[in-house]
């Protein structure tokens, strides 16, 4: 047999779109930490969310048979991806659709601009989509003249206060309903300056202000939550109604849909639609599903595109321990769950794809290198592991990607020495009985030195005691 | 019944009494407790920051060392997940199949100490005796990697004398995580903070667990803030009785600031 290797496939490029962080996560996290109404905002949101989303999951008998369903279903996707993603276009295609395929951001961006340039409006209107973060595309669409209008509440929010999202699924979620109130007054244009903090009226005014864009914009981008191969279907779960009417009422439509998104067969949503509301907001069923099939004469928009995006997942798909992390179905369960995300929250990640899912995915998509630090930002406890509902191994693809981090330098000279001393019996009671030094550090009240320093900065050292326990033994 | 103690080497080097009081009471409920010299560390830190290759040779270390012996206990679920679920994994790997299958089979027969009593010697009162009033943290490598349930809670509730109360939050993550303590050192008090938030909201004199280094770090902090809470190694209360005394030997933490 022969073969040609055609190389490794491309990681996501850097200078565009948000999935490189601008400092290592122990700094981001350090500032984060020190934000005593983030902390609150944060522990709050994400106790309510657990909370919810623990008592539905407790009503489904077979969630355990649901979760394997759905991670069999997804290993079975990445097994045949390129088959998947032929029957998806062909699909499409006859339905009156037009596919295009991105290799990255760059390509991406490019084709959605040229596509709204060519409808001739200088607005779109936007269902919420992490693709499209991932690739920066409002950005893209600024610089061509294209104003973009994020339609979901949370993430208009975002755009008008020009922050950053912060979470999969509830991308405010570092702000509390004061903060936005004084959001709202300043950015959103007509506002009424009487603004109160309740949640129906800021509710209310987002309204007012979405409603006249949704019925004055040609042209509409979205994100896709599953694409089904066998009959060309798109589908968008949201919980507004601002995806609905982005995905009816414009006469174009553009959709940018990572790869990994495709499912074979229209049955196979029944098993994901069961498993995404619980886990991600807690609900029994999501309260809207948009599903669309090309383009319906008559009916709805009349030009539909579908951009294929890849940007590093085929590299993702490459690792055979690294490509579970494409079964992720944006769900936002590991975030709620994991006690560093809880307390540092989604911004010190640097990623859109913050949390527990970002520091396996992010580090993926762009190469390990350029997001370095992600992988060590976990504990390790595995509370992410038990509430994926696609079974994703998060704890040992974290471990997976530290083995292929850059390590520093002092750090791997330490670690080399340490693995020698502890394949030599002798040369390891030495070095146990050398531990009892540390007590006289300890005494002279300096700590340890960095890095471990640390560990004294918050945390006593135990006395290390006058004998080792195979002292004792061999003495008994 | 002949049980090989993987002592680990924190219980080893910073915590014997925890090690001690695992042979103290598995000797009492009838059992031979040995030794074997050869073993040093297990290699989680190596594999969970990131060095797999350099810890081969500490898992063929470790498969070689107690492969000769039928139960094997340690006093730790961190390090027995270890085993269970690292072993294989760092042997295939480094495309060492032999070994992978050995370190399956010495998993298989290796039990973190509330697993080793409840399920294999099948016993939750272990006769012990200790008057404070305790709260349990259940570690998280125990909890989710190896599945231990209320098997510990289950033994100190047969405890004389001994006062449970339930820890608030208890399943959620001390901050430790290994060289996570140091990486990322300020989230890692930040989760501290709240754990011992918890723990002083039982009202208990004693937070006990299954690691000696998640106790380690929570009992950094308790004796940082002065607290006056200790943390005590579930198999030195469990190895506590009327006639032994239940104050075993106690570490002095060495002040640091």
């Amino acid at each position: 047999m022969t073969r040609t290797f055609l190389g490794m496939p491309a990681t996501a490029p850097a200078g565009v779109g948000h999935l490189r962080g601008e400092e290592p996560f122990p700094a981001a996290a350090r500032r984060a930490l020190a934000d005593a109404q983030l902390r609150r905002n944060l522990g709050h949101a994400t106790a309510t969310i657990r909370a919810k989303s623990a008592g539905v999951i407790g009503e489904v008998p077979d969630w355990e048979r649901l979760r394997a369903a759905g991670s069999a279903i997804k290993a079975d996707v990445l097994a045949r991806l390129p088959e998947l993603l032929e029957q998806l276009e062909a699909a499409v295609t006859a339905a009156g659709g037009v596919v295009h395929w991105a290799a990255d951001a760059n390509e991406a961006n490019a084709i959605v601009v040229d596509l709204v340039r060519a409808t001739g409006s200088d607005r779109v209107i936007k269902v919420k989509s992490m693709a499209t973060q991932e690739i920066g595309l409002n950005e893209a669409l600024e610089a061509a003249g294209i104003a973009p209008v994020e339609t979901d509440l949370a993430e208009l929010i975002v755009q008008l206060g020009e922050d950053r999202p912060s979470h999969i699924l509830v991308p405010a979620i570092h702000r509390n309903r004061a903060e936005i109130r004084e959001i709202f007054l300043r950015a959103m244009p007509g506002v009424d300056p009487e603004l109160t903090d309740e949640p129906a009226v800021l509710a209310a005014a987002a309204r007012r202000f979405l409603r006249q864009t949704f019925l004055s914009t040609s042209v509409a981008v979205s994100g896709a939550n599953f694409a089904v191969a066998e009959t060309g279907t798109l589908a968008v779960v949201e919980s507004e109604g601002n995806g609905r009417m982005c995905l009816t009422l414009p006469r174009t439509l553009i959709t940018v849909m990572g790869v990994e998104k495709v499912v074979p067969t229209w049955r196979d949503l029944e098993v994901f639609l069961q498993l995404l509301p619980r886990a991600s907001t807690g609900e029994r069923m999501n309260p809207y599903t948009s599903m669309w099939t090309g383009v319906t004469p008559g009916d709805g928009p009349q030009a539909f595109h579908l951009v294929l995006l890849d940007n590093g997942r085929s590299a993702v798909l490459a690792d055979e321990v690294g490509r579970q992390a494409l079964h992720c179905i944006r769900c936002s369960a590991c975030l709620n769950v994991c006690p560093v995300y809880e307390r540092t929250g989604g911004h010190a990640y640097g990623s859109v794809y913050p949390g527990p899912i970002g520091a396996v995915l992010s580090p993926q998509l762009t190469g390990v290198a350029d997001n370095a630090s992600l992988p060590y930002a976990s504990s390790l406890c595995g509370a992410c592991y038990d509430a994926c509902p696609v079974k994703i191994n998060i704890p040992e693809l974290l471990v997976h990607l530290r083995d292929q981090a850059p390590h520093p330098r002092g750090e791997a000279a330490v670690m080399a020495a340490a693995a020698y001393a502890m394949d030599h019996p002798a040369l390891y009671a030495a070095a146990q009985r050398a531990t009892r030094l540390s007590r006289l550090t300890g005494r002279r009240g300096r700590g340890l030195p960095p890095p471990l320093s640390g560990w004294t900065a918050g945390r006593d050292l135990p006395e290390v005691p006058a004998q080792t326990f195979r002292q004792w033994w061999a003495q008994r | 019944m002949r049980i090989a103690l993987f002592v680990t080497c924190l219980a080893d080097t910073v915590f014997p009494a925890a090690a001690k009081a695992t042979v103290r009471l598995l000797e009492r409920l009838g059992h031979e407790v040995v030794f074997p010299e050869g073993q040093t560390c297990c290699g989680q830190m190596h594999v969970n920051t990131g060095y797999q290759e350099q810890a081969v040779p500490l898992v063929r270390r470790h498969v070689r060392v107690f492969d000769p012996y039928d139960v094997i206990v340690a006093p730790s679920g961190s390090c027995v997940g270890s085993v269970r679920h690292q072993h294989a994994m760092v042997a295939r790997r480094a495309g060492d199949v032999r070994l992978a299958s050995r370190a399956e089979s010495v998993a298989a027969r290796t039990f973190e100490l509330s697993e080793l009593l409840v399920d294999v010697l099948g016993v939750t009162d272990v006769g012990a005796f200790f008057p404070h009033r305790v709260t349990y943290h259940p570690t998280c490598h125990s909890l989710r990697m190896l599945g231990v349930g209320d098997r510990p809670v289950r033994l100190l509730r047969a405890v004389r004398g001994l006062d449970l109360v339930e820890l608030p939050a208890a399943e959620q993550c001390c901050g430790f995580g290994g060289t996570f303590a140091v990486k990322n050192a300020d989230t890692s008090t930040a989760m501290l903070a709240d754990k011992m938030r918890h723990v002083l909201s039982t009202g208990a004199d004693v937070c006990a667990a299954g690691d000696a280094s998640c106790l380690m770090h929570i009992g950094g902090g308790l004796s940082r803030l002065r607290t006056g809470v200790r943390t005590v190694h579930l198999a030195e209360i469990l190895a506590s009785t009327e006639q032994g005394g239940t104050m075993s030997e106690r570490s002095e933490p060495v002040v640091a600031s």
